[in-house]
Parts: structure tokens; C-alpha cells; sequence
């Protein structure tokens, strides 16, 4: 316990908790609309994605990733969306399309391109999450937390549209609600969280930030509110629990914060079975 | 003046016309009942009716003070919702979600509104339950209670009685004809020709002929008879 408080003493630590809690929180967020949407897919499709950007700003020797991974990712976001509502290619197929298409060409642009001795260690940081986690600077926690003060506004302002527009979309149509607009903006902000997460988790990973909390309290709740909350307090707990493992034991970030994840699922459904709530 | 009005529409969508000659009109205080079989243009129809699919031809008009975001509309249920975690309370309230605007949270009278309309179909009891928990009747109540929290004039029912046992069907129409009596318009399309005739004031039949009138012509009309001996074997 006294070297875990030691760790806190680091900035660099520090900076980690914090990303991480509030990268956990912005993940669990939107966790239930994608969920209960049947939007799960398109977060991983988006995360591959994000892979495949990213292989093209390390060739392109882009600064700061981000500024390319970003857009692209969120244009992918827009375009997976569309497909969904288009009747010639199935929204699931339009998502498995993306996602391994960007997988094996982000691969193949970084064997082909990059000069770095150490190539398989690069992508596989990149798919599990870097101990680039603990090499933040200041700026970029900065970063993190203004796009999750972003997310959390949106979220309290949009509520109740966020509820309606994922209950029941015909209604919603019927009271004038721009459906088609409120969808692409949860696309779009599903796409920043995932880019931002990507750091955290690594983007095999980054679904499960995603799913994983919004499941969990979905087993044990049955209103929406209370869900909502519920998987946001499990989330940030087992960033949390998972980081800190992490540090003690030296295990990997995101796994470890993934396996908590799947863990308290599994202790929810135990305890949603117990209370008859299943 | 009538609330809608129909004057030699033109349905269709992607540029495929699927019906064409349709005149009708809905005035206040009517229970015009929609039949026809599946693919004659029902819900094509219901789309216009609320706004999201304009007429390829024809003219069509909202009238006396309804605007088109004004009618309350009971969806049939989406696969989504079975097991949606979602308490009865929160989804009466989002039928308020039409007169919100931007506005981000719901205020006293939207609170007021939703109580008032659980009271009116007798589920106030299960504000806190959960949708997913209901039985297919209870469901279909919620859902009537949040489209009256949309509209005070007219309510747009999709087969408001589809999967329901007929115990509970017979609960349903009478309810509807309680709201009717109470001065809602009501626009319900059906495939329950018995129950249209029996209920409804005005009936619309698509497909192959096009008939609108009351429903007294209806009975007495060629198509009526011969769709309701084919049908309900009357």
C-alpha cells in the first residue's frame, strides 16, 4: 500500500489516473445508447479504424497522431452509420468490412513504410494499449479532460433526445425530433471517445471500455437513468481497480482494466440472477 | 375545418408509386379506421400522415391549428425495446419530448402531463416498473399514455392491438373508444375489419379500390361487402 501511494508521487502516475478515470467515464457514457442501439459494432469497426489512421500519421510522420486520427476516424464514424441505413450492404457487414480492411492496411503501411527496429512491439501497442499511458504530458491530459467535459455537457444536455432517440426512433421521428442529426452526432462522439481511449486501452480494446460497464448495469437496473449512472460508477471504479492492479503487479494497462471489466460482469450477472432481475 | 386533408394524393417512395387517387378527410372528433391488406399502402400512408414522407402528387394539408408534430403516434413495438431498461415513468414523460424544443430537461407541466395521462390509462401504479417487466397490454398502455402526452387532438394507432390476446384487445378498443369519446380524433390502422366497423366512425380501404366514407356506406358498399365476407364473414 505505501509503494502504491509512493507510485502517486510521480506526476506521471498522476496524470495516467486521471486520463484514465476520465476516459473511463466518457466510455460508459454513451456505453448504453450504443448498446441498447445495437451500435456495439460499429465501436470496434471504429476502433480498427483508428488502428489504420494510425499506421498512416506514424508513415506520414504526423507530430501529434491525433490531428489525423481524429478526423478520419470520425468520417468513418459518418460513413459506417449511413451504411447501416443503406439496404445494399448490411450495416454488420459494412462494420466487419471497415474494421479489417483498416486492420491489414494500417499493417501492411507500417511493415511496408516504417523504418522502427522494434515493429511488432509498435503494433502491438498500439492494439493493446501502450505503456504510453505513463509518458503523458500535461498538455495532453489537458486535452483529455477538456474532450470529456465535451462529452459529459453533451450527454446532460441531449438526455432525454439521447433516450428517445434510442427507444423508439419512429416515435421520436413523429414528435419532430431530427433523428438522423442526433445519430450522427452519437457516431461522431462515439469516434472522439475511441481515439481518446485509444491511449488508454488500445484499440482491440477500447469496445470492451464501451460495452462491458453499460452490460453490467443493465443486469442489475431497469431504468434508464439508473443504468446510465450505474455503469458511469462501474466504469471509472474498475479504470480504477485495473490501473492500479496494473501498477502493482506490472501488469499491462488496458488488460488489466478490461479483465476488471469482465470480472464485475460477471459478478453482475451472478447478482442479477440472485435478485431474479435477469 | 378539417384536421387533415387529402385532395388526389400520390404515394409512393424511391420514385415507385404504390397508390394514387386517395381523397379523404379527418375532422375533429372522428375514428377513422385504416384496412386494407398487407402492401396496399398503410404505412406509407401513416408516414405522410405524420410528416416524414411527402406526397409524390396531390395535395395535402394539416388543418385547424394541428400541427404535424402534434399527432400522438403508438408505434407498433421495435425488437429494440424488449429488453430495453427503461421505467414506465421515463417513457410516458418522452411523449413531452415534441413541445420541448431544445429545451434540455422536463419542466412541472410535462411532469403534471405524464401523471395525469398514467392515471387515464390506469398505470400510475407501475411508474416505476419496468417496460421490459409489463404485460403486452400493460406495454401497449405505456405507449398510448406517452402518444397522449404528444397530442391533445388527434392519436395515429399502427395495429394497436397486434399480439394481444382478445380478453385484453376488447380492454384496448374500449379504451380507445373512451379517448374518442372524450373528444381525441382517432386514426387507427388496422387489419381487424370486425373491430373497425363495429368502432369506428369513418373507414379508409386501400388496395385495389380506393373507399372512403362512413361507416354505414362502408357496409353497404361493394368493396365493403365483399372485403367483409372475405374477412370477417359477415
Amino acid at each position: 500500500m505505501a509503494d502504491l501511494l509512493n507510485y502517486f508521487s510521480y506526476p506521471f502516475v498522476k496524470y495516467a489516473f486521471i486520463t484514465g478515470i476520465l476516459i473511463a467515464l466518457c466510455a460508459s457514457l454513451l456505453g448504453v445508447t450504443l448498446v441498447l442501439k445495437r451500435f456495439s459494432f460499429i465501436g470496434d469497426g471504429l476502433s480498427h479504424v483508428a488502428f489504420g489512421a494510425m499506421a498512416v500519421a506514424a508513415v506520414l510522420k504526423v507530430s501529434n497522431f491525433t490531428y489525423l486520427v481524429l478526423p478520419i476516424t470520425m468520417l468513418c464514424a459518418v460513413l459506417l452509420l449511413r451504411a447501416g441505413q443503406n439496404t445494399k450492404i448490411k450495416g454488420d457487414a459494412a462494420v466487419a468490412m471497415i474494421s479489417v480492411g483498416a486492420l491489414a492496411f494500417g499493417y501492411l503501411l507500417l511493415n511496408i513504410f516504417a523504418k522502427s527496429s522494434n515493429l511488432s512491439g509498435d503494433v502491438c501497442s498500439t492494439l493493446f494499449g501502450s505503456p504510453s499511458i505513463l509518458t503523458l504530458k500535461e498538455n495532453e491530459v489537458w486535452f483529455c479532460a477538456g474532450l470529456s467535459v465535451f462529452v459529459v455537457v453533451f450527454f446532460l444536455f441531449f438526455y432525454h433526445k439521447i433516450f428517445d432517440v434510442t427507444f423508439d426512433e419512429n416515435f421520436a421521428r413523429s414528435c419532430g425530433i431530427k433523428v438522423d442529426a442526433y445519430n450522427l452526432l452519437i457516431a461522431v462522439i462515439t469516434a472522439i471517445i475511441i481515439v481518446v481511449a485509444m491511449n488508454l486501452v488500445g484499440s482491440l480494446l477500447i469496445s470492451a471500455l464501451i460495452i462491458f460497464p453499460a452490460l453490467s448495469a443493465m443486469r442489475l437496473f431497469k431504468s434508464f437513468k439508473a443504468v446510465t449512472i450505474c455503469s458511469v460508477v462501474i466504469s471509472v471504479i474498475c479504470a480504477a481497480a485495473g490501473m492500479l492492479i496494473s501498477i502493482g503487479c506490472s501488469t499491462p494497462v488496458g488488460a488489466t482494466i478490461v479483465a476488471t471489466d469482465v470480472v464485475v460482469f460477471a459478478m453482475c450477472v451472478l447478482i442479477g440472477k440472485l435478485c431474479g432481475r435477469s | 375545418m378539417a384536421y387533415i386533408t387529402a385532395n388526389e394524393l400520390v404515394l409512393g417512395y424511391d420514385g415507385k408509386e404504390i397508390l394514387e387517387g386517395l381523397s379523404f378527410e379527418v375532422n375533429p372528433g372522428d375514428y377513422l379506421c385504416i384496412v386494407g391488406e398487407n402492401g396496399s399502402g398503410k404505412s406509407t400512408l401513416m408516414k405522410t400522415l405524420l410528416g416524414l414522407n411527402n406526397p409524390m402528387g396531390g395535395k395535402f394539408e394539416w388543418g385547424d391549428g394541428l400541427k404535424k408534430t402534434q399527432i400522438g403516434y403508438l408505434p407498433q413495438q421495435t425488437i429494440v425495446q424488449r429488453d430495453f431498461p427503461a421505467s414506465v415513468g421515463e417513457i410516458v414523460l418522452s411523449g413531452c419530448q415534441g413541445r420541448m424544443g431544445l429545451r434540455p430537461f422536463y419542466s412541472k407541466s410535462d411532469r403534471a402531463l405524464a401523471d395525469k395521462n398514467m392515471e387515464l390509462m390506469e398505470i400510475k401504479e407501475f411508474e416505476k416498473n419496468c417496460y421490459r417487466e409489463l404485460s403486452g397490454g400493460q406495454q401497449q398502455r405505456v405507449l398510448l399514455a406517452r402518444a397522449l402526452c404528444a397530442t391533445e387532438k388527434v392519436l395515429l394507432l399502427d395495429e394497436p392491438v397486434s399480439g394481444l390476446d382478445p380478453k385484453v384487445t376488447a380492454g384496448m378498443y374500449d379504451l380507445i373508444e373512451k379517448l374518442n369519446k372524450s373528444g381525441i380524433t382517432i386514426i387507427m390502422i388496422s387489419h381487424d375489419i370486425i373491430a373497425a366497423v363495429k368502432y369506428a366512425t369513418h373507414i379508409l380501404h386501400l388496395g385495389g379500390e380506393i373507399y372512403f366514407g362512413t361507416k354505414e356506406e362502408y357496409i353497404a358498399s361493394s368493396v365493403g361487402k365483399r372485403f367483409l365476407s372475405l374477412e370477417g364473414g359477415m
